[in-house]
């Protein structure tokens, strides 16, 4: 199907989200659109999905002219949106899953369901369990899942928004296999991303766009510093990783062992020194979120202790891991990360330890002010969080936490963050760690694990390594260890 | 600009609702055959005119402000407290003990008040600390505990009328035998209103505005009714704060059971809730939780409680009509703001 967008406008309040954008979208293709947090990609794919309305602008598919103005419409006309987050029901199972949304019939017949589904997933070498829980799979499962689901509903498009984000390397490989096949088979694929690897490797064609407007399209292939120029209007260098101090142990687990059905994690065996930073590298779902959990007291290990500055720590809560200095930001920002409801002024309130019964709301909104100058946070005190762009939000989880924190756990802190967003990040956690916090962070991204860490711990379906010295290892030879290869040479 | 232009327009939605209940009810009565304005105008009559009805309002208007203030502490906390009529239940069986065991002593019969009351807030607070630790320990729906703890409470009441407490000679539904005069709350002369009942409820207003317009405390409740894992992920105790907001609102609750006691019925009778608890959560749903509008929504639905008991005498309607009237108007403004919300658009983040 071709797509024709004609001067889109969208308004956010002050925000001009999408300024008179117009794009012509072929079929058989795979069309990026390229843009830094913020630049209105999703706004615009949540137009074409029928999530918003658009305030000024036409919509026509294969040259007609269409009003799609819920997602319903847009299955309807056979477009379909995979969602950053995904958007499925994760206390029920994969074929009910499955199944939701089309609408056949009082009985369901789950035989032939399941047939259905076999067939399609084998098209895709994808390898899904029907009867596994949502809850039980990892965000790259999910996401073939509701592929899988969007193509059994009809759909001749299909819109990705940054779908590599929170999937391992090998599940990514399959998903671009799996596009490339779609696109010859006629569909429409809109890949939308802030990452030019992958959008060069990708798409036929790419759109970019910059605060809004639509700087321009370019087919393949591409030179990536005419790319990165459209995106940010200036060049962008990376810092280096800085050493620490082995001084002071900040925190340590000793024989921990957790567990996650299926996986029993551990036992691990790791001393974190002041400024220290250490990766957890591993496929998606290998137990490192399971074990990052455990170290804040979100989750009870089986066996094994949790030493905080000296002091066991084992069985204690979240609450007094943070009493102790211990903080944990977790992936999910608007479900675990901030509430969505608040302002940014009233998140500094409700996470002040301010024990007076009154707020002083002068002083609360002065400090949010302050935060958002030395954050670069795009956002006002009295904005809801909800509001604001992904990249703004991890801005604004990060200037809540407190200062002098013995640990910060970070799981995944750059995921869906564009190149000068991650860095940012990383520039105020390595200005904590000369001030003496450590950093424990998951990554599915091995370069970021390379970038950052001091020392590295693998994971492979359970199994942690020894902590690896950044120094002796490399990109290769990490993926292979994070793909169960080479631990009987490198761990003796 | 937008702001402005944007309130005016959920404000017309607001008034659409009211007008498409009044549709509704209009049609209604025109189905069973009444005049609807003569229905509307007898309503008013009933309500306002006389000063006994006027008083009569304020009656209801007492218990009404009380328990929805309440009640809006749980809703912050994105708790649905259907317990609360089980709350002022516990209160009012309290409050009449506290009197029961005292009244033949030599205690002042002013201190056996204000003791019987504390101790009503008591038994409300308990009744909902029961229904929060239910929640919070024992993983059942507020709702389900809640509903559960409300038939428990009112066959406690019942038993005690027709039991421990009856009646000598004949227990009877019309309560237990009546407080001596000086257990009852003063009222205004010779007017049957209790001036300390008007105060408790005015001041258990303002406490509630403020306490969720500018404390710590209102705030965090709000943040763990808006995201519950985001807020113990940003450090408050959340199972903490959700058991608080049950307390705050079982002491409201129990509040208003005993002022029916010491002040209204002057002893304690089957149906000594009245529904208003459900009565409070309806309102509150209808000011969209927002405490500065408790006041006069409370007083029209006390008006409309009022003004529609002399329906079956004139018009041989019966006087559940008006519950019909509050019930829609609840329906509509809601459907209206959910109108609202598509014809806006669904707005969102980028």
């Amino acid at each position: 199907m071709n797509i024709q967008l004609k001067h889109i406008n969208k308004h956010f309040g002050d925000v001009h989200a999408n300024a008179n954008i117009s794009l012509n979208i072929q079929d058989s293709q795979i069309f990026g659109i390229l843009g830094e947090n913020g630049a209105g990609k999703s706004t615009l794919m949540k137009i074409l999905s029928g999530f918003i309305q658009p305030d000024l602008g036409e919509i026509f598919l294969d040259g007609d002219k269409v009003a799609i103005e819920t997602p319903a419409d847009a299955i309807k006309f056979g477009i379909g949106m995979l969602h950053q987050d995904p958007l499925d029901f994760p206390p029920m199972q994969v074929i009910d899953n499955f199944i939701l949304g089309r609408s056949e019939g009082l009985v369901i017949t789950y035989p032939e369901k399941i047939k259905a589904f076999h067939e399609l997933q084998k098209e895709f070498e994808f390898s899904l369990d029907p009867y596994t829980y949502i809850d039980t799979l990892t965000v790259g499962e999910r996401q073939q899942l509701e592929i899988l689901r969007l193509l059994w509903l009809g759909a001749q498009v299909l819109i990705l928004d940054e779908p590599t984000t929170g999937i391992s390397a090998q599940q990514k490989d399959k998903l671009f296999a799996a596009l490339k096949v779609l696109a010859e088979s006629g569909k429409t694929i809109i890949f939308v991303s802030h990452k030019l690897e992958d959008v060069e490797n990708l798409c036929h064609k790419v759109a970019i766009l910059r605060k809004g407007s639509l700087v321009g399209e370019v087919d393949s292939p591409y030179d990536t510093d005419q790319l990165v120029e459209m995106m940010f209007g200036k060049q962008i260098t990376l810092t280096q990783p800085k050493p620490f101090t082995q001084e002071k142990v900040n925190f340590a687990l000793q024989d921990m062992v957790v567990e996650k059905y299926p996986l029993e994690i551990g036992p691990v065996n790791i001393e974190l020194f002041a400024g220290e930073v250490v990766g957890l590298a591993g496929m998606e779902g290998s137990g490192q979120n399971v074990l990052l959990r455990a170290c804040a007291g979100l989750l009870r290990p089986i066996s094994g202790r949790v030493v905080v500055n000296d002091k066991d720590m084992t069985r204690k809560t979240y609450l007094e891991f943070l009493e102790n200095g211990v903080s944990y930001l977790p992936a999910s920002r608007l479900e675990e990360g901030l509430v969505p409801g608040l302002t940014l002024a009233e998140h500094f309130m409700v996470t002040s330890n301010e024990k007076s019964l009154f707020i002083d709301k002068s002083q609360f909104r002065k400090q949010a002010e302050n935060k958002i100058d030395e954050y670069n946070i795009i956002g006002r005190p009295e904005t809801p969080v909800k509001s604001l762009s992904g990249g703004n939000q991890q801005r604004a989880a990060l200037s809540l936490l407190k200062e002098n924190l013995l640990v910060v756990l970070l799981e995944h802190p750059t995921r869906g963050l564009d190149i000068e967003s991650a860095i940012y990040m990383w520039d105020k956690l390595k200005e904590r760690c000369l001030l003496g916090t450590s950093i424990f962070f998951i990554s599915a991204d091995l370069d970021e694990i390379l970038r950052y860490s001091d020392r590295i711990l693998v994971f492979f379906s359970g199994k942690v390594s020894p902590p690896l010295d950044t120094s002796q290892t490399s990109l290769e030879k990490l993926g292979q260890l994070i793909g169960g290869k080479g631990w009987d040479q490198t761990f003796e | 600009m937008e702001q402005t232009r944007l309130r005016r327009f959920s404000f017309l939605f607001q008034i659409g609702g009211v007008v498409l209940a009044f549709v509704f009810i209009s049609l209604i009565l025109i189905l069973v055959g009444a005049n609807p304005l003569e229905t509307f105008r007898l309503i008013w009559e009933g309500a306002v005119g006389s000063s006994s009805r006027i008083t009569n309002v304020i009656i209801v208007w007492i218990p009404l402000l009380l328990v929805t203030s309440g009640l809006l502490v749980t809703f912050s906390a994105g708790l649905w407290n259907i317990g609360i009529e089980g709350q002022i239940t516990l209160g009012a069986i309290v409050t009449t003990g506290v009197i029961r065991m005292f009244q033949d002593t030599a205690v002042p019969p002013a201190l056996v008040i204000i003791l019987s009351i504390i101790g009503g807030m008591v038994g409300g607070m308990v009744w909902a600390a029961l229904a929060g630790l239910l929640k919070t320990y024992g993983g059942v729906n507020e709702i389900f505990g809640g509903l559960g703890l409300n038939f428990i409470a009112t066959a406690l009441n019942i038993g005690l009328i027709f039991g421990a407490w009856s009646r000598a000679g004949i227990a009877s539904m019309s309560g237990t035998d009546p407080f001596p005069e000086a257990y009852w709350l003063p009222t205004f002369g010779s007017i049957n209103l209790s001036w300390p009942s008007i105060l408790l409820a005015i001041i258990g207003l303002v406490i509630v505005f403020f306490l969720l317009q500018n404390t710590h405390f209102g705030l965090r409740l709000k943040a763990v009714g808006m995201g519950l894992r985001s807020a113990y992920r940003l450090g408050i105790p959340t199972k903490k704060y959700m058991m608080l907001s049950f307390m705050v609102c079982g002491l409201y609750a129990g509040l208003t059971g005993a002022l029916q006691v010491v002040a209204v019925y002057h002893r304690l009778i089957p149906s000594i809730s009245s529904g208003y608890g459900y009565l409070g959560l309806m309102i509150a749903m209808l000011i969209n939780f927002k405490a500065i509008w408790i006041a006069p929504i409370a007083l029209f639905f006390a008006a409309l409680n009022i003004g529609g008991i002399q329906l079956p005498i004139v018009q041989k309607l019966d006087s559940s009509l008006t519950g019909v009237l509050q019930g829609s108007l609840v329906l509509f403004i809601l459907l209206m703001q959910g109108v609202k919300q598509r014809v806006l658009g669904k707005g969102g983040g980028n």
